[in-house]
């Protein structure tokens, strides 16, 4: 209960940062777009034109699975996938089966209240529970890498609850 | 003349106890007095006060480290630096010292030195040889007793002049506190700088005092957990250089890596054995790690030492090799464990509240170093068989002790709350002389090497 609690409010702390994020990348992107067509005819297509994202690319990945549902949390010193988890890792699993050729990598991660080498072995341990129930619902393993990263690449950088349950995290990433 | 004919006799005497031929030559210690009343226990509320003039450099010359009179107060000011830092004694000079002569050097003041007050005296010398070799006189004086209890000589190149001091640091410090010497060594550790969410982290080294500093990588791939073989020759380090945690063996004089074992799960945690023959690592397959050990001649096939289903991790030799401590969750939560060298008789040895990582055995064989994870991280000692255990340290994160070669100081890392900002400390086995280690910018996971032959 208290756990679930924090984590729930682990997701939402995220998703404000991503959403603050993504509004910030947009401001940043769209004007060179606008000044590259300034000399040619109108298009005719706007709104096709604007989206920039490539289907079965990483930012599709992202825009498909929803606000951070590119990766799951755990509790310290955890690393089962409980249901949340899971129905994170299907929606995952549907892009997957959406992009036959596309591959991931699972990034196992450790918040900083751990020793850095079982830390390592931790993030390890994790990325293969997000994998595992990846292969499990019909993903093939062989699209799947893992890698640990310990706690040496924390995503939430406050040393509180709410920072190190964002950092107990495995977060999949799509190969180029 | 007179000054002359002395200092032949002096250096004569000290070619003769050093033997030309060595780089690094040293007497035996000489044999200890038993009515010597100054041979005391280790005991850091006992500090003494040591005077150490600048050496006397006799016709002084230039040299590649520069004039042989201005060495002979950087190897005093290097003897007096040391020997502060261990906690156990004060020291004076040599600045704010008189200069003292040649013929003062086997004949001290013991009236004038007396009256500083002082109870301890280093005295000594710097000679430029034919060959250009520096050699070294260093001597002992119990002030109250007026005799000379320890002389040395020391025969180093210039450049290495840094470590005749050390040597000489090394014999007073055995013979005042009757334990093994420990400033003659190194430390590999990992430099840290940038912002904590993309820390840069570079592999690096430093003698024992933080000097002769120099980065080994240039931080493009994150570098963790060194660990310097036995001869100083290579170093066993992780490295994120193909993307993924891998174990690599750097030779240090050849500037290339190589890694330790051909495998495409990731490898980290590496040790080596106390003769340099064996490395240990811990390796996770299909999540599971486990510690395996191969030998470091690189041709060998790897054997597995542990095969619980939970995370069996680190490791550290027994100093006669027999026997492994180890840090594993098999239990449900990281606690310390010895073993047999070959994986054999398991047993776990922890069983005070919290957790228990980062195991390392200590070079005199009497006590293992430890991470205690109750909340916050504070290191500690216990005995191989888990009694008597000690926390030395209380700060919000100190994490991964290292043994001086001497078994008698800790290092470790802290980490600060909040910014993530690292640094090495070190701590007497007492719990008190913590110290910071200067270092260029942020330092971790510092590893203490073996004192140099």
């Amino acid at each position: 209960m208290k756990t679930n609690t924090i984590k729930m409010a682990a997701i939402l702390l995220a998703s404000t940062a991503l959403v603050a994020g993504c509004g910030k990348k947009k401001v940043e992107e769209l004007p060179p777009a606008a000044e590259g067509t300034n000399y040619g005819p109108p298009p005719a297509a706007p709104i096709v034109e604007a989206n920039p994202i490539v289907p079965g690319s990483q930012e599709d990945f992202l825009q498909q699975v929803g606000q951070f549902g590119d990766r799951i949390l755990f509790e310290t010193d955890r690393f089962n996938v409980d249901a949340e988890d899971q129905a994170t890792l299907q929606r995952q699993a549907q892009w997957l089966a959406r992009y036959p050729n596309a591959r991931i990598t699972v990034e196992g991660h450790a918040d900083e209240r751990g020793t850095r080498d079982y830390n390592l072995a931790l993030g390890e341990r994790r990325a293969n529970a997000a994998k595992n129930y990846l292969t499990s619902i019909g993903v093939d393993a062989s699209r799947i890498e893992t890698v640990s990263y310990g706690k040496e690449r924390p995503s939430a950088l406050g040393s509180d609850e709410q920072a190190w349950a964002q950092n107990r995290r495995a977060v999949t990433v799509t190969i180029k | 003349m007179t000054s002359f004919s002395f200092y032949r006799k002096l250096a004569s005497f000290l070619l003769l106890i050093v033997g030309s031929h060595s780089v690094m030559a040293q007497t035996p210690p000489p044999a200890p007095d038993t009515d010597e009343p100054e041979l005391v226990e280790f005991d850091t509320s006992k500090t003494r006060s040591i005077a150490v003039p600048a050496l006397v450099a006799p016709a002084p010359v230039d040299t590649p480290a520069g004039n042989s009179a201005a060495l002979g107060r950087q190897i005093a000011e290097v003897i007096s630096s040391n020997l502060r830092a261990s906690g156990v004694f004060e020291t004076q000079g040599p600045n704010g010292l008189r200069a003292i002569s040649l013929g003062e050097v086997t004949a001290p003041q013991f009236d004038y030195w007396k009256g500083r007050p002082v109870e301890q005296l280093v005295q000594g010398f710097v000679r430029v040889g034919g060959d250009g070799n520096l050699t070294v006189g260093c001597y002992l004086y119990d002030v109250g007793f007026g005799n000379e209890t320890t002389r040395l000589g020391f025969n180093v190149p210039p450049r290495e002049w840094r470590r005749a001091a050390h040597k000489c640091a090394d014999a007073i410090y055995s013979r005042l506190t009757g334990e093994l010497p420990f400033f003659d060594s190194r430390i590999a550790y990992i430099a840290e700088t940038g912002p904590k969410g993309k820390r840069v982290k570079r592999l690096a080294i430093m003698d024992s005092d933080g000097a002769n500093h120099r980065f080994i990588t240039n931080g493009q791939s994150t570098a963790l957990t060194p660990r310097f073989s036995p001869n100083y020759k290579s170093i066993l380090y992780l490295s994120y250089v193909d993307g993924n945690p891998r174990i690599y063996v750097y030779d240090i004089d050849a500037g290339r890596q190589r890694l330790i074992t051909q495998s495409r799960n990731p490898t980290f945690a590496p040790r080596w054995s106390p003769d340099g023959k064996t490395i240990l690592y811990s390796m996770a397959v299909a999540g599971n790690t486990d510690i395996y050990k191969i030998s470091a001649s690189g041709d060998g096939t790897p054997v597995k030492l542990t095969t619980s289903p939970g995370i069996d991790v680190g490791g550290s030799f027994s100093p006669d090799g027999r026997q492994i401590v180890f840090e594993s969750d098999r239990s449900g939560s990281q606690q310390i464990y010895v073993m047999n060298a070959d994986g054999s008789n398991q047993r776990r040895i922890s069983f005070g509240s919290g957790r228990y990582a980062t195991p390392e055995w200590s070079p005199r064989a009497d006590l293992i170093a430890y991470t205690r994870i109750a909340g916050d991280f504070r290191v500690g000692t216990m005995r191989p068989d888990g009694s008597g255990e000690r926390l030395l340290t209380d700060s919000w994160q100190d994490e991964a002790p290292t043994w001086a070669p001497n078994g008698r100081v800790i290092q470790f890392f802290r980490t600060a709350k909040g910014s993530g900002k690292t640094s090495i400390w070190q701590v007497d086995l007492t719990g008190s002389n913590e110290r910071q280690l200067p270092t260029p910018v942020d330092g971790s996971d510092p590893a203490w090497g073996p004192v140099l032959p």
